[in-house]
């Protein structure tokens, strides 16, 4: 009589390779409720961010014509010399653009980061 | 000297174009470099293309007959990025688009708005490279004493050979290259000039109206309708958009953004102080009609200066000039004829470059007929009015509102694309710049936006939205089904 051979293995080894229930990134591929929730708050706080950029963007610089015309100080104003439209108009805003583009950048990655991390958890 | 600086400058275009013939073998090469380009050469590159002879001679010639009120203009053009970096930079790459036409295909499913798209994309740079093209003839034959129309020509014949020869990643190179120079060639004849004004008992400027803001209701409406037409429309010119499918992801295409923020700042730093000093020593200028202004910079170191050191500084200028005029042109000429390639012609490496004879060609024949004297950055704020009124919607909309259709899309830009291309029409035709037609934007964004949300909200959505909008906002390290869009070619 000759023994079978069998191979030995722990009962949970195959258990981890099937992906249930997987991860959420799933139910934004099958576009459920769920995954469109992910979906509209990520897209939202992008957006939310991209607005406030833009809703500075309005309030400083579309805010200088309007301020050279109704503020005569603002108009007329020097500073070391130099007129107080010409001193922000040809170098004051360009910092601040560079500025306000570094900022978003990195708020725009971290809340990528934190979609990321959201999905991909299990 | 000043033509041998012109000769140099298209000598070395041109080895730096046959260079890159060797490095690009693939179609994706000739089109958008296989997006192999670091973020640095990338914002070099698009900081190199998108100064163009509007800024390098233009503004300073503005300010000098304008006076504050012109500075608006560079503000705009560097303020547009900071929009499209938050608006779109990110998911436009992710959109896996070559081109403005890929991109509305990809998001509407639509190829009658893909070829609305199209026809926008060779209008819009059609319309910028005219006037680069004019602006070669005058300031080529003022500073060289040759004829009109061999500006132009020199222009179109080095775009062509350099495009023909490399495609996108030669272009690429010889971009980058050209931001620097073009800030060399600006800021070292300005430190000379600044030390010879300092010489002279720094004189300084007493007319009041050229130093302050004018504020009349005409002046009012024209800043306004210009901060609109620039901070929107910069995303939709053809030029720039092919830039950012040259980065690897979207992530890559902010950070290139942001640098190019900083590039574009520290250059227009520069033209102001030129326009500042042309008032002081070459107010005659003015009197001569506008659109000899142009030549302001390329004037001031002989007058100021004077002697060898000023025909040298002179002759940089001259040579950074040009180096505008060839950029700007080859970056235009690249997108155009990609869209013409694809959308007419049958795609390949064969039709790009029949495309790039057709996308300079014509715009030069138009150059040499229509003899303008609108300054070369009024024709120039035309094409971003056109920009912003059709392809700047489309593309705000259709990132970040599920509910833009393809009908509503279509409707917006027919409209956009009417009262702006009308408007450039009559202000070309009767070459008087009147504010509310030449600058349009103030009452052309707006009322495109609103047809675009009305017609929509009417309209079904196109059947794949919900993952066109996966695909354009999802980082790419996420694993995720995507949908399997590809634009057509290669």
């Amino acid at each position: 009589m000759t023994a079978r051979r069998v191979t030995v293995t722990s009962p949970r080894a195959a258990a981890p390779r099937r992906r249930l229930p997987g991860p959420r990134t799933r139910e934004i591929d099958e576009q459920t409720r769920l995954g469109e929730v992910y979906m509209d708050a990520l897209i939202r706080s992008q957006l939310k961010l991209s607005l406030s950029v833009c809703v500075i963007l309005v309030t400083l610089i579309g805010g200088l014509p309007l301020a050279f015309a109704l503020v005569r100080p603002a108009r007329e104003a020097q500073v070391l010399g130099v007129p107080l439209p010409w001193l922000l108009l040809a170098v004051a805003v360009y910092p601040l653009f560079a500025g306000l583009g570094w900022w978003y950048r990195r708020q725009a990655e971290a809340a990528e980061r934190d979609f990321a991390e959201m999905v991909q958890r299990r | 000297m000043n033509l041998a600086a012109v000769i140099a400058v298209a000598l070395a275009t041109l080895l730096a174009g046959f260079y890159g013939l060797r490095l690009s073998r693939t179609t994706s090469d000739f089109y958008v470099a296989s997006r192999g380009v670091s973020p640095l050469a990338n914002a070099s590159a698009i900081g190199g293309e998108y100064v163009s002879a509007a800024s390098f001679l233009g503004i300073a010639g503005l300010v000098l007959a304008g006076g504050v009120d012109m500075l608006w203009l560079p503000v705009g053009w560097t303020g547009g990025y900071l929009v499209l970096l938050v608006l779109v930079a990110a998911p436009l790459r992710r959109s896996g688009a070559y081109t403005l036409p890929d991109f509305a295909e990809a998001r509407l499913e639509s190829m009658a708005v893909r070829r609305a798209a199209s026809l926008l994309v060779v209008l819009i740079g059609w319309l910028y490279l005219l006037p680069q093209l004019q602006a070669a003839g005058r300031v080529l034959a003022s500073v060289t004493g040759g004829p009109q129309w061999a500006g132009g020509l020199l222009v179109a014949a080095v775009v062509i050979l350099g495009v023909v020869a490399g495609g996108m990643r030669s272009i690429t190179l010889v971009q980058a290259l050209q931001y620097w120079l073009k800030l060399t060639a600006l800021g070292v004849p300005l430190v000379f000039l600044a030390m010879a004004w300092r010489g002279d008992g720094s004189p300084g400027i007493s007319d009041t109206s050229w130093l302050l803001p004018d504020v009349g209701d005409d002046r009012l409406y024209s800043t306004y309708s210009l901060i609109l037409a620039t901070f929107l429309g910069t995303m939709g010119l053809p030029h720039v958009l092919v830039r950012f499918y040259t980065n690897p992801d979207g992530a890559a295409a902010r950070r290139t953004t942001s640098f190019v923020l900083a590039l574009l700042g520290l250059f227009y730093l520069l033209p102001a102080a030129y326009g500042a000093l042309g008032k002081i020593y070459a107010a005659d200028l003015v009197e001569g009609g506008s659109p000899d202004t142009d030549t302001v910079v390329l004037e001031l170191p002989a007058r100021i200066v004077g002697g060898t050191l000023g025909d040298a500084l002179g002759a940089l200028l001259v040579a950074g000039a040009f180096a505008a005029f060839l950029s700007t042109s080859s970056g235009l000429t690249v997108s155009v004829a990609g869209v013409i390639g694809q959308d007419l012609l049958r795609g390949g490496v064969r039709s790009f470059r029949a495309a790039t004879v057709v996308a300079i060609g014509v715009p030069l024949v138009l150059s040499l007929v229509l003899p303008s004297s609108l300054p070369v950055a009024t024709m120039v704020g035309l094409a971003f009015a056109l920009s912003a009124s059709t392809f700047c919607p489309l593309l705000v909309l259709g990132i970040w509102w599920r509910g833009l259709t393809a009908a509503g899309a279509l409707a917006g830009l027919v409209t956009g694309g009417v009262l702006a291309g009308g408007a450039v029409v009559w202000t070309v035709a009767t070459e008087r710049a009147h504010s509310w037609v030449a600058q349009p934007g103030a009452w052309t964004v707006p009322l495109t936006f609103l047809v675009m949300v009305a017609v929509s909200r009417r309209t079904k959505r196109p059947p794949n939205t919900a993952r066109t909008m996966v695909r354009l906002h999802t980082p790419e390290g996420v694993e995720l089904d995507r949908g399997d869009w590809r634009p057509r070619r290669i």
